[in-house]
């Protein structure tokens, strides 16, 4: 039923990106974006394994409604350092630092980003941010949420805020710097005959998500420094007590933290993209749609924060108003996931890894999508806000979303980053386990939170307890599913078969150079004289 | 896991016996309404769903690679069928959103025959002080069918005031009101959660709500020791902080009569009117120079961190009593 790349045919390129220098040297003065993004890979990939772990003695503390594993202080802390470090030191990285960097070069034939010193600027500040973040969580933690409210975070923690809120600030610098790079390598570096209405729609949701990076991620900075200065010299900002305004943070917060839903969530809808239309041998249905679609997204996306803030006492008035933009962009969200499922149609699908994963993406991103529609309803939300309603939410979009699509990107372009294939059963087996137990974590959490359990509660009423059992259960499916492929891709660096240019037969610059590619990726920048994912009809040539 | 394992055990069998609760117990006159919208809700997300999974399962065997030398034709795409996936889903959400903001308006719109409790929140407990006198920690006692209405506020963060059998929640901030009302249906002991995270004891800032039949709410009352009515402590305040030598004084006060404004307008020394509600005179106690009435001196001194968030709720209640009834409709 797929396509068995044939065995033993292929072998690795002499020279490579991989190869052609060695040495911790060779790594850390790179300005390779390949290379580039592998240390970003590195480093995210630590980061996800500590929040994964932070969330599993969560849901082993949620196993019992008293709070017997540990005290409140520190299960608040260990609530606050998951979303930390899944939020802003994995997801928003993730796909766009990781895949982003690798491919929106490869993808418009260009032989780096437009500023290379400037992309691996960008993982040092990632990398400084994480650091102090680091230091902050090794000495003592911090237990704001993630969402540091205000006037708890400026005034009443006494935990380690400024560290964890410095560490986050200078993160940001690292995505205003991936988005300014991505933006001007599209605009400026497409090779000859890729026209914009030609390129493939990865590339359009990291235009997309750039912009969102770029606009919204300084009013987060902005915020954050406002709480440091209250912090440290009580000016009257955001502590009614000094002067301020409580819900002005809330404003300044969202108004970023919203869109960086989108930041998390449109990359992985352009891998999407990619793969239902390889393993469809189709081109993608309504290319104009779906590329519009994620402008659409990241401009609404600016107009809705204010649906975090329906019972904080904003006037009525305005959470109408966000409300109803609210529900506009629930409309992008769902033409993407039609014209995905139109693509299918008629088409010669193949069940690789990478296909199941986006099978899976667009399945829980619609799960995710139509409880969001609960949220934006005014009368619901009253009841809902901050229950485990919310946190079954948004999880259903960035896990079962966003890191959905970033593991079939992963697997899709393995071969091209590492030069080798996985072991495609065990690719499979992981994405069915990873699928079940991400359903069996969160589902019984959207019903938890109907009954009306308040999320960051280290202790609960006896009567919640049947249905943390069983999320906890799925948690522990969920961890074997994700430890898998973390043990197959690090075997198959050694022992994989080499991949060959093309091992899925796909359409796309980047895979008419070999793999994994040279330095400058490209032996002769290549011309464009057709429109993406243009399947068929097919040159043999192409079926390398 | 737990060192002791055996009492978590027994405690889920016995939760296991008595099943899985889905809904919440519908306790308050708005809970079915908002019930009802949930089950559209829930009725349109679990048919979409089932549309997704099972058109993409269809496709994903129907169509599944026979032959890696397959051709599919190309297929660009159908206007009509983006039209009508994008206009479906808006007429959906239209409806969605004007049937859950006209039941939002009935939520945040407290009826006028509605008797008000002061609720104060801090780090970690609810305190509740009735018309009556009474006043209650973590425990809320109510008459059921007669609307409540509570006007919140915080002695530090930001809390939220969550009853989910209700199906209601407002956030209690620090330095402003906000209120929230309900009328209880159905006569039974529910939980109050605080919803806003608050710090180290947040899971254990809870409570309950007792609703009782209008008797034995009778006999609650009169049961329960009452302390000072709100107007009675607001009064003996007004005196403790000398307030009457300013404000009771006569032609040649030095600051303006409260008797009979409350709901009424008043000018300002900058030209400007302002409506005397709670929170306008919550203001004027603690920050007393941020808006002075027309013909008076900014020279009251400010109260801020002398009076306490009850003891202001206390005058509060003083001066609207100044005010005969017609004049209490306003609201902050």
């Amino acid at each position: 039923m797929s396509t068995a790349p044939a065995a033993g045919k292929h072998e690795l390129p002499r020279v490579h990106y991989l190869n052609i220098d060695y040495g911790i040297r060779s790594w850390l003065f790179t300005t390779d974006h390949k290379r580039i993004a592998l240390l970003y890979l590195a480093s995210i990939s630590f980061f996800f394994v500590l929040g994964g772990l932070f969330a599993t003695i969560i849901r082993l503390e949620l196993l019992t409604p008293a709070g017997d594993l540990m005290e409140s202080e520190t299960y608040n802390k260990l609530f606050t350092m998951h979303g930390i470090a899944m939020i802003f030191f994995f997801l928003i990285p993730s796909v766009p630092a990781v895949l982003g960097n690798f491919l929106v070069p490869m993808m418009i034939g260009a032989r780096d980003l437009a500023f290379p010193r400037i992309n691996l600027l960008s993982w040092y500040i990632y990398t400084l941010g994480g650091l102090f973040t680091l230091f902050a969580m090794a000495s003592g933690g911090v237990d704001t949420g993630w969402t540091f409210y205000t006037p708890y975070s400026s005034t009443y923690s006494n935990t380690h805020v400024m560290a964890t809120a410095l560490g986050v600030f200078i993160l940001g610098f690292s995505s205003i710097l991936t988005g300014f790079n991505f933006i001007i390598t599209i605009h400026k570096m497409r090779a000859p005959g890729l026209t914009w209405f030609r390129l493939p729609l990865f590339i359009w949701a990291h235009y997309a998500t750039s912009v969102i990076m770029i606009l919204g991620t300084p009013v987060v900075a902005i915020a954050i420094a406002l709480v440091g200065i209250e912090r440290l010299f009580h000016v009257g900002i955001f502590d009614p007590a000094l002067g301020g305004d409580p819900v002005l943070f809330q404003h300044l917060f969202w108004f970023y933290s919203h869109p960086a839903v989108y930041i998390m969530i449109l990359p992985s809808m352009g891998v999407i993209s990619e793969i239902v239309c390889c393993f469809s041998r189709k081109k993608i249905f309504g290319y104009p749609f779906v590329a519009f679609s994620s402008v659409a997204i990241a401009l609404l996306g600016f107009l809705v924060w204010g649906h975090h803030m329906f019972v904080s006492s904003q006037s009525m008035y305005a959470g109408m108003v966000f409300s109803i933009l609210s529900f506009l962009v629930a409309i992008p969200s769902a033409v993407k996931v039609f014209n995905w499922t139109a693509t299918m149609y008629k088409g010669s699908v193949m069940y690789n890894a990478p296909m199941l994963y986006a099978m899976g993406f667009i399945g829980l991103f619609t799960m995710g999508g139509l409880t969001g529609l609960f949220l934006s309803t005014l009368a619901t939300d009253v009841h809902l806000h901050d229950t485990y309603f919310v946190v079954a939410h948004f999880h259903y979009i960035m896990v079962g979303g966003a890191i959905m699509g970033y593991l079939g990107g992963i697997h899709f372009w393995w071969p091209k980053i590492s030069g080798r294939l996985y072991p495609e059963g065990w690719a499979r087996f992981s994405a069915l386990v990873i699928f079940i137990g991400f359903n069996l974590t969160f589902f019984p959490q959207f019903v938890l939170g109907y009954l009306g359990m308040p999320r960051r509660y280290h202790a609960y009423p006896p009567e919640f307890q049947v249905l943390n059992v069983m999320s906890t259960a799925g948690a522990s499916i969920l961890a074997v599913g994700y430890a898998i492929p973390l043990v197959y891709l690090i075997w198959s660096l050694r022992y994989g078969l080499a991949a060959g240019p093309n091992p899925w037969g796909a359409k796309g610059l980047e895979w008419q150079t070999t793999s994994p590619p040279p330095t400058f990726n490209f032996p002769e920048t290549p011309v464009v004289d057709e429109e993406a994912y243009e399947y068929y009809p097919m040159k043999e040539a192409e079926v390398v | 896991m737990t060192p002791d394992a055996s009492p978590m055990l027994a405690g889920l069998a016995a939760a296991l016996q008595a099943g899985v609760p889905i809904f919440p117990d519908q306790a308050s006159s708005i809970a079915r309404r908002v019930d009802l919208l949930y089950y559209f809700l829930t009725g349109v997300a679990l048919f979409f769903s089932a549309l997704i999974f099972s058109t993409v399962f269809y496709f994903a065997i129907k169509y599944r690679q026979r032959s890696p030398d397959e051709r599919p034709l190309p297929i660009h795409g159908s206007l009509s069928l983006e039209i009508l996936w994008s206009v479906v889903p808006l007429l959906l959400t239209m409806v969605m959103f004007f049937w859950g903001a006209t039941l939002f308006y009935e939520i945040r719109t407290s009826p006028s025959d509605a008797t008000t409790l002061y609720v104060v929140g801090k780090q970690w407990m609810w305190k509740i002080q009735h018309p009556e006198g009474q006043r209650e920690i973590n425990m809320l006692h109510v008459p059921v069918g007669h609307p409540v209405r509570l006007v919140m506020t915080s002695e530090d963060v930001i809390h939220s005031f969550f009853i989910p059998a209700f199906r209601i929640k407002m956030d209690v901030l620090p330095g402003r009101y906000t209120d929230l009302w309900f009328t209880a249906t159905k006569p039974g002991t529910y939980h109050l959660f605080c919803a806003e995270y608050c710090g180290t004891k947040h899971s254990a800032m809870r409570g309950s709500v007792v609703v009782l039949e209008p008797a034995d709410y009778q006999a609650w009352l009169t049961g329960a020791p009452a302390g000072e009515t709100p107007e009675v402590a607001g009064a003996r305040l007004f005196r403790q902080f000398n307030c009457h030598t300013c404000h009771e004084a006569g032609p040649t006060s030095r600051g303006p009569s409260l008797h009979e404004v409350y709901g009424k307008t008043v000018r300002l020394r900058t030209g400007e009117t302002v409506a005397v509600d709670d929170a306008y005179l919550r203001e004027s106690i603690l920050l007393s120079n941020a808006k002075v009435v027309a013909g008076f001196e900014p020279v009251m001194p400010t109260y801020q961190g002398q009076i306490s968030e009850e003891g202001v709720l206390h005058l509060l209640a003083y001066i609207k009593s100044l005010t005969r009834e017609e004049g209490k409709g306003a609201q902050p």
